[in-house]
């Protein structure tokens, strides 16, 4: 057997996978093999990284070198200089924005600084597609412990005492959803994973099930244990190819390994797991819906009570718990529930992971200890706005959550400040958007997901969300009326109160925080037919600014309409009968004259 | 099987080699609870899409009313009834992609095919369709054509990109 002497791992997430991973794997193999260190050194196809903006990511152990936007190209200098002679190639070295330093070591980086990985603790560290490395770094222990030392009841307990909520976006107790699946009675339960991960903007889901399946799958079979189920489903959506192989090939393996099938560990506790692929519908991430579509049947909500936990699936009792809820459940049981509610705050205990994205320098998944403020996620390890831009507002919970604009940067992420501050935590999705966006366009882009996303069961749902975007639609058009504003509430309050799902009841609130903290946004746009971020179409009116122009006549040519007219090195003018508005002009002058 | 042969409803059963695949498939999941979802992946990925005659076979093949059957093709949008060109080009619209330009990435298609959303060109050659978020939010915007993903777009780098589709 030869001796690895060094490791390297391609990141073989979506967002590297997209930044073209795989032929960076192709033309690490060649330039080894040309080199002759293909039996020393091992090329590895790992998880998500979560600095998706960097990517592809390369990271070589044992030194921890970590390289980002690694083109196929650089492949041969990487193993010439690094692998062969020792060298750590500086060019490819990640480079701190600010200080244009280069930094060698992963755990240096401004970006991974203040994270604390727990649930996404393997992800980008152990190949997804072995379970070997997943037991060498702990992997089934925590499954081994509770069914060969604990009784149900004591897993229960422990779950309980960590603290843990659901991270799926409501933010239940875990402990207790287990407690009541436990005790309702019934030779059949079933263990289901929500992986549809709906809400646009976030993929950290996606990562945990592409980066570190086993720990997802573990924790179903501690759950099956702990509320006396034999039988699990995940429910993942159809469009995460990469996650649904990787699932399978991990469940497959766990049955080949005896650690899913008859008497784990030698016990008479049995558990098995099943996929179940998703079709694109939002509202299949409501638990109810999502039941109904694991039935084979459209997707639509059912009334609760009965709880899942009662009569879920097929009528049997059933226990649904999210991707990220799940990855953390080995983690407690192993080193211990005070561990684990030592991180975080008083009522939001652990970490929580987000997908940072939108209009801010370093995209990727993020986790943090509940209580780090916005601002250190927005600016610490986010790095701040690109282009100089000014930030304008973050918006996290996606289509059910809200907008928190710059004065509350110091909010703390929590369960509980994030609510009181007029938002919700949601799945993690953080979207950051800077000057140039309209929270009005925002605001009716969301309406617009939930609109064409309400399955149509319930009237308040179906009716109140098209109402409410025909509404938005004519103010962002410029038809905006007085009074608008008063029955834009007025209709969030009646969906948000009668709707029979979350989707609808939480479908009004994109647009009552922006109400609540940009509604001077609202009334520019109906009130002075104004779009102060530029970005409603209808409202703008192009007019170039006589002092800075200076007649390089530019936009005259590039004007498809000919609406721009001036002699050469003189101020230029444009006919607002004729200009269509396309911004054509706008992109192109060199002094920006041209306002709007 | 004797009655899956013929329902006369003038498809092309008989001649078209992909229903005999269809039928292994629906073989292996028949015993499956709510085994309809998957079957109509696996026949999605077979026909490409799902026309009528594809969901009369998996009905009977399930038994299940048809009206079933079209119900759950009809309310998830991944399952398409119309045939879709040779490349599929979907657009992320999701939150990240949105706040950084993928309205305008949408327009530029639309220019470059002469096609509206959810059209497929003239020539067959593509389909345009937009999707929820893909979840490569960090290279926002982003569009998949068929399997391949392109991200950090720009409305002039849209030409050059269609262009390698033959």
């Amino acid at each position: 057997m030869s001796i690895i002497r060094s490791h390297v791992l391609v990141c073989g997430g979506t967002g590297c996978f997209s930044s073209g991973c795989k032929k960076v794997q192709a033309e690490l193999h060649a330039a080894l093999e040309r080199h002759g260190l293909a039996n020393e050194v091992r090329v590895v196809e790992s998880g998500c990284f979560g600095f998706c903006k960097m990517g592809p990511i390369v990271m070589v152990y044992p030194e921890g070198a970590f390289y980002c936007q690694v083109m196929p190209e650089d492949a041969e200098e990487l193993v010439k200089e690094h692998l062969l002679k020792g060298r750590v190639v500086e060019r490819l070295l990640y480079k701190e924005p600010v200080t244009e330093e280069s930094v060698a070591l992963f755990n240096d980086i401004g970006f991974y600084k203040k994270q604390h990985r727990v649930a996404l603790r393997n992800c980008g560290k152990i190949n997804p597609e072995s379970i070997e490395e997943y037991i060498a770094h702990d992997g089934y222990q925590a499954l081994a412990r509770a069914v060969t030392r604990m009784t149900p009841e004591e897993v229960i307990e422990e779950v309980k005492r960590s603290g843990l909520r659901g991270r799926g976006g409501g933010g239940f107790p875990v402990g207790r959803k287990w407690e009541f699946a436990r005790v309702s009675k019934d030779s059949i339960k079933y263990v289901v994973c929500n992986a549809d991960e709906g809400d646009p903007g976030a993929f950290m889901d996606r990562s945990i099930l592409e980066g570190d399946p086993h720990s997802v799958i573990e924790a179903m079979a501690i759950a099956g244990y702990a509320i006396g189920a034999s039988q699990g489903f995940v429910y993942v959506r159809a469009e995460y190819p990469i996650a649904v192989e990787r699932l399978s090939i991990a469940i497959k393996q766990a049955r080949e390994t005896g650690l899913l099938g008859k008497n784990i560990f030698g016990t008479d506790f049995s558990f098995d797991v099943g996929i179940r692929l998703g079709a694109g519908a939002f509202v299949c991430g409501e638990e109810t819906a999502l039941m109904t579509s694991i039935e084979g049947h459209r997707g639509t909500p059912r009334p609760r009570p009965p709880y899942p936990a009662v009569k879920g699936l097929w009528g049997k009792p059933t226990l649904i718990n999210n991707v990220e809820t799940l990855a953390n459940i080995p983690v407690i049981l192993l080193h211990g529930p005070d561990h684990f509610a030592s991180i975080g705050t008083e009522g939001s205990k652990g970490t929580k992971v987000f997908a940072l994205a939108g209009n801010i320098n370093n995209t990727g998944l993020v986790e943090v200890p509940m209580g780090t403020t916005l601002r250190e996620i927005v600016y610490d390890i986010g790095g701040g706005i690109p282009g100089g831009k000014a930030f304008k507002a973050c918006q996290t919970g996606g289509p059910s959550g809200g907008c928190l604009p710059a004065e509350l940067l110091d909010t703390p992420v929590d369960y509980d400040s994030l609510i009181a501050a007029g938002s919700m935590m949601g799945s993690g999705g953080l979207i950051v958007m800077d000057e140039d966006t309209c929270m009005v366009d925002v605001a009716r882009f969301f309406l617009e997901f939930t609109q064409d996303e309400s399955c149509g069961k319930c009237v308040p749902c179906r009716e109140g969300t098209k109402r409410m975007l025909e509404i938005l639609e004519r103010i962002t058009k410029g038809q905006g009326e007085e009074g608008d504003i008063q029955l834009l509430e007025e209709l969030a309050e009646v969906i948000s109160k009668a709707s029979l799902c979350g989707l609808g009841q939480t479908a009004p609130n994109p647009v009552l925080a922006t109400l609540r903290f940009f509604r001077h946004e609202y009334e520019a746009h109906i009130r002075d037919r104004r779009c102060p971020a530029g970005v409603c179409q209808a409202l703008l009116s192009y007019h170039i600014v006589a002092e800075k122009c200076k007649g390089c006549g530019l936009c005259k040519k590039v004007c498809p309409v000919e609406a721009i007219s001036g002699e050469l090195r003189q101020p230029h003018m444009i006919d607002k009968d004729k200009c269509i508005k396309c911004g054509a002009c706008v992109a192109k002058c060199p002094f920006k004259a041209i306002s709007r | 099987m004797e009655d899956r042969k013929c329902t006369g409803c003038n498809c092309q059963q008989g001649q078209d080699p992909r229903f005999e695949e269809l039928a292994k498939v629906i073989e292996e999941y028949r015993d499956m609870e709510g085994a309809l979802i998957m079957v109509l992946h696996k026949a999605q990925d077979i026909f490409g899409y799902l026309p009528e005659d594809v969901q009369k076979f998996v009905a009977q093949g399930l038994n299940l009313p048809l009206s079933e059957v079209y119900g759950v093709t009809t309310f998830y949008s991944y399952f398409s009834l119309k045939p879709r060109g040779k490349y599929r080009i979907a657009v992320c619209l999701g939150t990240a992609c949105y706040v950084r330009g993928a309205a305008e990435i949408v327009s530029a298609i639309e220019k470059h095919l002469n096609i509206k959303v959810n059209d497929t060109s003239s020539d067959g050659r593509f389909t345009l369709e937009v999707s929820r978020c893909i979840g490569a939010c960090g290279l926002a915007p982003v569009m998949t054509v068929n399997e391949d993903v392109y991200g950090r777009l720009t409305p002039d780098k849209i030409p050059e990109i269609l262009n390698r589709y033959e």
